[in-house]
């Protein structure tokens, strides 16, 4: 090489001027050359993205892969939320270029009228959604138009066949399929499903031919199964709304718990609202009371005094508490009874539900007794439901505890709870002195709960709480034909700012059937302005429809005779305040 | 003798690419059946949806509740009207 350059330099160097045109031809053309080689190795090394990109997207493409949102479904596997995907149309309102024709056979294939239609589209602004969500089908009559400017797009639409029945677990979702309240919003990173994308090779006719590769695997949101029975749920809601409705109350609930297993059956709340049309729904009607409100339970607390003395061997089931004059006065507050008794048993204790005698009980307890006791049965802790929002209720350390505190507490005043921990506590009683965890989800088999009180005390109070029910009682309209019922009621002043005021909240906690208890189901009435409040005038009822229906759809064995309910005539109900 | 081997080498050559085309059209055919079922099972899926929705709709509790009543005039039996028959005692 080195030496013909040599050589061609040699030749040039000679003085003839009609021989420098070759070498000075051919230089030329290598330059050319050279350009070509250096731009050509720019482009395909340097420089090629632009016309990779350009290339590709001749033949290839990067496509969504839709995944959807998981269903709620019932312990049944019955839905009771599910996406389905619908389209929205939307538009450009600047960039509308139509013909009043166009324009009118939009609105026909939307079904809407022309002036709804123009109303929209006259709100200027650069983007208004015409309608949504729209049947995929009517979308796509409506993109045939080829209206330019008005577009659509793919969205999901959860539907909620439960309706108002189940929207207080169920919650809904918000724009872009997002859980908003509810288990909706509790197990969103459950539900929700992640788009995927691929990039794929396509046809002159735009089939795809060939996966290129997966960029971003879709993943689909996973079906949730609820702990609840729809038939159960909608039979406690129907009760509870009947109960609002004939007593004029502000609200109720009622949750019921599996004893077995300690799922929530059903959990019921009045005012309640459709999450499938949710306009001019308020804030109120979205409150899932039973589980994000507190209230001070009243009565239905006594059974867990009376348990914690047992336990502590300060009382036996037959020890004598006097009670006269039905009133207890410590410091300077003093305790009433509805109505005067004389010496009570302990039974009667509970069975005629007496303040005083509750207190005498709870001031023979050491306070840190009664706090262990209470504490362990759940009170004072959230239920761990996973619920967004659920409270944990308020127990005061008992070193806090004044005299005059301990016994009202006794009753069940200074101490505030929700209705499930209120059910969930009675699962002590309804086992042999297990606290069961609730649960909003579907559970397999029994589970094991946490022992809180013996196995003796547990039957000790479960036979007083079946006292309750029966004549002399304060909840004989609790009972349930067929089976063996156990219970209690309550009556409790309500707390406005520090002062407590004649309104009242009532409510009925048990269980059935005694002999092999299944179910607990607590109820609970706000303000109840139908002329009645006590517990056992108001709540007791609603039990006891609830409970029947469930136990005869469930087909629970009755464990009592048939004829057993006993009425005494109206009334003659023994009466409770607190 | 090198020749003959030389051509029935490229006689092979020759065969394999064909083959090679064929599979290779074969597959995209495929692929795109395989593509079409899944758009199809997507949209059976959707409907699946949309039919539970439908069903759910028509099992509603109050809705059943309303038929048994109204339509079949059914109702609970009063207490007096339930026997019950204990299996173990005949």
């Amino acid at each position: 090489m080195k030496s013909m350059r040599t050589t061609h330099s040699g030749t040039n160097a000679t003085p003839k001027l009609p021989r420098l045109r070759a070498p000075l031809v051919f230089g030329g053309l290598l330059v050319l050359l050279l350009g070509l080689l250096g731009r050509s190795l720019y482009l395909q090394r340097i420089d090629n993205d632009f016309l990779q990109e350009q290339g590709s997207s001749r033949y290839s493409r990067e496509i969504d892969v839709p995944a959807h949102r998981g269903r709620i479904v019932d312990r049944f596997g019955d839905p009771l939320a599910i996406s389905t995907p619908v389209k929205a149309v939307w538009a450009w309102p600047d960039q509308v270029v139509a013909t009043p024709d166009q324009l009118r056979a939009l609105a026909a294939a939307l079904e809407m009228t022309p002036a709804a239609l123009n109303q929209k589209l006259a709100q200027g602004g650069d983007f208004v959604y015409v309608k949504k969500p729209v049947a995929p089908e009517v979308a796509d009559r409506a993109a045939a138009l080829k209206i330019k400017g008005v577009h659509d797009e793919n969205e999901y639409w959860r539907y909620y066949p439960g309706g108002e029945v189940m929207s207080h677990i169920v919650g809904f979702t918000g724009d872009h399929d997002v859980g908003q309240e509810g288990l909706e919003l509790a197990q969103q990173s459950w539900l929700g499903g992640k788009h995927g994308s691929r990039r794929v090779i396509i046809n002159r006719r735009g089939e795809i031919v060939e996966d290129v590769k997966s960029i971003r695997a879709p993943q689909e949101g996973r079906d949730l199964a609820l702990s609840i029975d729809s038939r159960l749920q909608y039979l406690a809601f129907r009760e509870i709304k009947a109960a609002v409705d004939a007593n004029k109350a502000h609200a109720g609930a009622a949750v019921m718990l599996d004893v077995k297993t300690g799922e929530v059956l059903a959990l019921v709340n009045w005012p309640s609202y459709n999450p499938n049309n949710r306009i001019r729904v308020t804030r109120d009607k979205m409150r899932n009371r039973a589980l994000i409100d507190t209230f001070e339970p009243g009565s239905t607390l006594k059974p867990f005094t009376i348990a914690a003395a047992l336990d502590a061997g300060k009382v036996r089931p037959g020890s004598i508490i006097d009670t006269a004059p039905g009133t207890l006065t410590i410091g300077r507050a003093t305790i009433h009874d509805a109505h005067r008794e004389g010496a009570l048993t302990v039974e009667q204790v509970i069975q005629k539900s007496s303040n005083v005698g509750a207190a005498k009980i709870a001031l023979s307890l050491p306070a840190e007794t009664m706090w262990q006791t209470l504490s362990a049965t759940g009170f004072g802790a959230t239920p761990m439901t996973g619920f967004p929002g659920e409270v944990s209720g308020r127990l005061r350390p008992a070193k806090s505890w004044r005299p005059i505190e301990q016994a009202t507490m006794a009753f069940g005043h200074g101490i505030s709870v929700n209705l499930v921990q209120l059910a969930r506590a009675y699962t002590v009683f309804a086992t042999d002195g297990e606290l069961k965890p609730v649960s909003l989800l579907k559970v397999d088999g029994a589970i094991a709960g946490r022992p809180v009180i013996s196995a003796d005390t547990a039957r000790a109070v479960r036979r007083m709480l079946e006292m309750v029910v029966l004549p002399g009682g304060t909840a004989p309209k609790a009972q349930v034909a067929g089976y063996r019922v156990a219970g209690k009621t309550g009556t409790a002043h309500k707390l406005e700012g520090r002062v407590y005021v004649d309104k009242y909240v009532s409510s009925f906690v048990g269980f059935a059937p005694a002999s092999n208890p299944r179910l607990v189901i607590a109820v609970m009435i706000d303000e109840p302005a139908g002329g009645q409040y006590y517990g056992g005038a108001v709540a007791a009822p609603v039990f006891s429809s609830i409970m029947g229906a469930a136990l005869r759809l469930l087909g629970v064995p009755p464990d009592a005779p048939i004829d057993n309910v006993v009425l005494p005539p109206d009334g003659a109900d023994v009466r409770e305040e607190t | 003798m090198i020749t003959r081997i030389n051509l029935l080498l490229l006689a092979a050559l020759v065969v394999c690419a064909l083959s090679l085309v064929t599979s290779r059209h074969q597959a995209r055919k495929f692929f795109v059946d395989l593509e079409r079922e899944q758009a199809l099972s997507r949209a059976y899926e959707v409907e699946f949806g949309q039919l539970q929705i439908e069903q759910s709709t028509w099992a509603m509790p109050a809705r059943i509740e309303k038929i048994g009543r109204e339509q079949l005039h059914m109702q609970l039996p009063g207490t007096g009207r339930i026997q019950v028959l204990d299996r173990d005692r005949r």
